[in-house]
């Protein structure tokens, strides 16, 4: 993937990956940034409706922030980044050196069931640009 | 680095306001927000401690419109610029494309204006970039203190400190009363535009 630019035709892909495999299971919104901050995609279920831009940015920031703190206590990283609440849960995950998934979903998923579905669109997402 | 969505035809540009501490980061932006709530679709982030020093950022959307039929979508940053904060500073600086230093420019600021340019020097070479590459716009800020009768340095002064090497447009400014912030703010965003379009022809 030729980074910084993506082809409209791959991002067309990515979305359906992401509608397929997040969305359609629950998930209320699901956002591919790179590690800037910068809004890659970002997809939700029609209904809810969040800042994505200020989200990003802090998402960018939060991630960096764990990832620094795992290096300084000797860890390549911290491999699972959750927050919950009492409505709404934040899973974070890395897709690559550059880029990070975001779902953000309520309590009708669990947890256990997201990761799974979360790891398998990130397998789709790397075989479609290992194609290009 | 910008980021470009063909599909969408947006753009994304990340601008970063970098400088010694209390020196009118957040100044800058605040009053950006304010003079330009048109172009702002959401509220600026502010993640600071509880005497309203920048802990790790703040964060300013800001649209642009269109350019050749791509919405410019500026994202505007400042860096914490405390001593101990280098590390958050570095973070923030990730994928930048353009930078405005903001120096103090108070006479006892002299030193720390110079200290925090360096240190900008380092940080961007550990992201293997170069000072003298990247976009970058200088305020002089403060100047309205010199009615006040506060020793304020010469913008001759400033210049041979500080843009001697570089040669880069600058501005004496006053982010508090809005002096030059939006030529500043302009000045930055045309030189980034201009630096993305070569880099795609
Ligand atoms: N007189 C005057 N005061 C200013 C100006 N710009 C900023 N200040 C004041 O200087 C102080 C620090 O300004 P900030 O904008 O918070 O500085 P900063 O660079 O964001 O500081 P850090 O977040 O610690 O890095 C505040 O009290 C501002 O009101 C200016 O142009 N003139
Ligand atoms: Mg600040």
């Amino acid at each position: 993937m030729n980074y910084g630019v993506v082809s409209q035709e791959q991002l067309e892909k990515i979305d359906e990956i992401l509608t397929e495999k997040l969305i359609k299971i629950g998930v209320d919104c699901v956002i591919i940034i790179d590690m800037a901050g910068n809004i890659i995609t970002a997809k939700d279920n029609g209904t809810s409706k969040y800042d994505v831009y200020s989200f990003a940015a802090l998402a960018a920031g939060n991630f960096a922030t764990v990832d620094a703190m795992a290096k300084l206590v000797g860890e390549e990283e911290f491999s699972l980044l959750f927050h919950k609440g009492t409505d709404c849960n934040i899973h974070f995950s890395k897709i690559d050196d550059e880029l990070l998934l975001i779902s953000m979903f309520g309590k009708d998923i669990s947890l256990g069931f997201l990761r799974l579905n979360v790891v398998e669109t990130i397998e789709q997402i790397k075989k479609l640009w290992a194609r290009d | 680095m910008s980021f470009i969505n063909l599909k969408e035809k947006i753009v994304q540009i990340k601008i970063v306001y970098y400088g010694p501490g209390r020196g009118g980061k957040t100044t800058n932006l605040e009053y950006i927000n304010r003079k330009f709530n048109k172009q702002i679709q959401s509220e600026m982030v502010s993640l600071k401690t509880h005497g309203d020093r920048t802990l790790f950022f703040d964060f300013l959307p800001f649209d642009m419109g269109k350019i050749k039929g791509y919405e410019m979508k500026i994202q505007l940053y400042t860096v914490p610029g405390q001593v101990k904060y280098n590390a958050t500073r570095k973070l923030v600086l990730k994928g930048v494309d353009g930078i405005v230093f903001v120096a103090d420019a108070q006479e006892q600021m002299r030193e720390k204006n110079i200290r925090s340019l360096n240190q900008l020097y380092e940080n961007l070479k550990s992201y293997k970039q170069s000072i003298f590459n990247i976009p970058l716009v200088l305020q002089y800020n403060k100047v309205d203190l010199r009615n006040q009768g506060i020793p304020i340095l010469p913008t001759s002064v400033l210049e041979k400190d500080l843009n001697s090497k570089l040669k880069v447009p600058s501005f004496e400014a006053s982010a508090l009363t809005g002096y030059h912030v939006p030529e500043t703010l302009k000045k930055i965003i045309s030189s980034t535009v201009v630096s993305i379009q070569k880099k795609l022809l």
